[in-house]
């Protein structure tokens, strides 16, 4: 995943938040409003607007105007031939589109984040998993290599870029040496300077950095597994497998779900450690969508191009987000913040 | 790595009992345990160490224990005049970024959570929407916004809004349900004795609300602290950068000085390794709270 994923980065370790809270529609029973609120000289109803009002302007204004507005504007600057500066007067309709869509480098990007995606999924996931359950033995120092799985998703993906990009260097890498030392044949021009191998070399390093944020979620879902469901199995002569197959990974099933919606949004729009190891290079091997747009945008200058693969990148993004919480978080939803307004009503 | 199929084996070998048999098993847990560590660490003791040695040491063998200790790349770095400039930008724009994070997004997230209105779900899912809002979509328009029509280029602020309103969305859903679950009564009792809905904001919620503070708080920082994309665009002058774009710098400026980058990238990731590791369990307690179902 990347970036902000997030947060973001990718990125970002956020968490939506699958708990049934009181907030999911539950009325809160407040007491009859004291009387003393009709002696301020406002209706009470007039009151709590302008309460609420205070409370959620200012991040409001922030998030409009620093999220929604910019968004906007790549939509606006998408339909116009412009180079950033200068009055913004050639109107081209949707020529930057077709230019992105029918562009060779942009359908291997959009390629590339499609393998990201899919690559994150079916590596991190198993891998994710078989960890999870294993440090979720009591062992000791089980602590300790818990916080040990989560330093790489800490440092900066510049850091753990630019350590990776040196141990993958051709001449004098880490990893060639002990490569050609066991006796494997390494490309010439080094992992990431070989168009065959740099995008394996670029999900390489993507698995190192995210798989411990798989880990760590799928431990804190595996933690909200009761202790008595696996005492009980026990007793009735279940083995630790069947035990895992039969109760454990069923009640992970949420927290799976949902580090899959983040890994995905992650995917499409991995930039920072592409940038960091390849700059989308050799041959545009590693270019991803996030890649493509910075190119055209402040290298070249071309906003309007740069917009359209933004606007193109967005409605990817929104459609994956879509058919993902339409197919596989649609029952996980029921009842928690994430579900559409109305439906998530207790009962 | 063949963990799955060194599972199954595992699997097969387990009795269904805690016997002999798990002495064994747990063997290989620890092997496994073992092997996890050595690759998730390797990069980065790598890194440290390799910053101890000289060009011609690495060269001559980079896979070998370093011939020779010298502190030389470090000292060289720390007494450089740009290091410490670009540690101080980065640790300004993630305190503004944080402040800014933090106290809007509890702000938001309190009617959110305690209020009954009727456009709240509706204001609930515009948060929830902006994680779909990836920050690529949005990094020219704010460039052109922020350098060319505010003023705002190689500003802390001009960094910091936007990061925050990117960081606003997971603070307000990590938020919403750790307000929710304060007692009613606190409530209620507050309201009885003639506070007001804000007066119970000030004096009651947010002093009981700090651990849900520190886990967003955490989160905001180490994100802004480790970001790149952002200040890439918005940061043009030497002086105003942060500590990754030093680190992207001088890593093309000087990319013959292996051992000095290694010295550099080591430097750089002590920070966020430290706040991580004194705030983790706080960082981990909150994504619990966040997953459990």
């Amino acid at each position: 995943m990347a970036d902000e994923a997030p947060a973001r980065s990718g990125g970002t370790a956020s968490t939506a938040t699958p708990i049934p809270t009181e907030a999911a529609g539950s009325a809160h029973a407040l007491p009859a409003a004291p009387a003393r609120a009709g002696r301020r000289g406002t209706r009470p109803g007039l009151r709590k607007g302008l309460e609420i009002a205070f409370f959620v302007t200012p991040a409001l204004v922030v998030f409009f105007g620093f999220v929604i507005w910019p968004v906007g504007k790549a939509i606006q600057y998408s339909m116009y031939n412009w180079k950033g500066y200068g009055p913004m007067v050639d109107f081209v309709g949707l020529k930057n589109f077709v230019y992105v869509l029918g562009s060779e480098v942009f359908q291997a990007a959009l390629v590339h984040n499609l393998v990201i995606i899919v690559a994150s999924i079916v590596i991190q996931l198993p891998l994710g998993l078989a960890l999870a359950l294993l440090l979720n033995r009591k062992i000791r120092g089980r602590n300790l290599l818990r916080t040990i799985v989560f330093v790489p998703y800490v440092l900066a993906e510049v850091v753990a870029g630019v350590i990776w990009r040196q141990m993958l260097q051709a001449d004098y890498g880490l990893l060639e040496t002990i490569f050609n030392f066991v006796g494997i044949p390494t490309p010439q021009q080094g992992f990431i300077g070989d168009p065959d191998f740099a995008l394996g070399a670029v999900m390489v390093v993507l698995t190192w950095k995210y798989l411990g944020l798989a880990v760590v979620l799928f431990l804190a879902g595996l933690s909200g597994v009761p202790e008595e469901l696996n005492e009980a199995a026990q007793i009735d002569g279940a083995t630790w497998w069947q035990i895992q197959r039969g109760i454990t990974l069923p009640l992970l099933g949420p927290t799976v779900r949902l580090w899959g919606f983040l890994s995905m949004i992650g995917s499409i729009q991995v930039f920072d450690m592409v940038w960091i190891l390849t700059r989308g290079g050799p041959a545009e091997s590693t270019a991803t969508m996030a890649t493509f747009l910075y190119g055209f945008g402040v290298d070249r200058n071309l906003i309007g191009v740069a917009s359209a693969a933004s606007v193109v990148l967005f409605v990817i993004a929104l459609i994956f987000a879509l058919t993902y919480q339409r197919f596989i978080l649609r029952n996980d939803l029921r009842g928690t913040d994430l579900a559409a307004p109305g439906k998530g009503r207790k009962r | 790595m063949s963990t799955s199929t060194l599972e199954k084996q595992a699997v097969r070998t387990r009795r269904p009992r805690r016997t002999e048999g798990s002495r064994r098993s747990n063997l290989f847990v620890y092997a496994i345990a073992a092997v996890v560590v050595a690759v998730t660490l390797g990069p980065v003791l790598y890194g440290v160490l390799s910053g101890f040695r000289t060009n011609t040491d690495l060269s001559r063998n980079p896979s070998g224990w370093p011939e020779v200790f010298t502190l030389a790349n470090y000292t060289n770095i720390l007494t450089g005049d740009r290091f410490w400039g670009y540690a101080f930008n980065s640790t300004m724009i993630a305190l503004i970024t944080t402040a800014i994070v933090v106290v809007t997004g509890i702000m938001a997230a309190y009617p959110l959570a305690r209020y009954q209105f009727r456009l709240r779900e509706p204001l609930y899912m515009v948060f929830v929407l902006g994680l779909l809002f990836p920050v690529a979509v949005a990094v020219i328009p704010l460039f052109i916004m922020i350098t060319n029509d505010l003023g705002w280029g190689d500003t802390w602020w001009g960094v910091a809004l936007p990061q925050a309103a990117f960081a606003l969305p997971t603070t307000v859903i990590i938020m919403r349900p750790f307000l929710a679950a304060l007692p009613k009564e606190l409530e209620e009792a507050a309201l009885i004795d003639g506070a007001s809905r804000i007066g119970f904001f000030w004096r009651i919620l947010l002093p009981l609300s700090g651990p849900g503070m520190v886990t967003v708080g955490v989160l905001a920082f180490v994100g802004s602290w480790n970001a790149y994309l952002l200040p890439l665009l918005l940061l043009r002058d030497d002086t105003m950068k942060t500590l990754p774009l030093g680190v992207a710098d001088f890593s093309t400026r000087y990319a013959s000085d292996m051992v000095g980058i290694f010295a550099y990238t080591s430097l750089a990731m002590i920070p966020a390794l430290v706040f991580f590791l004194a705030l983790q369990n706080r960082i981990v307690n909150g994504l619990q709270g966040a997953v459990k179902g």
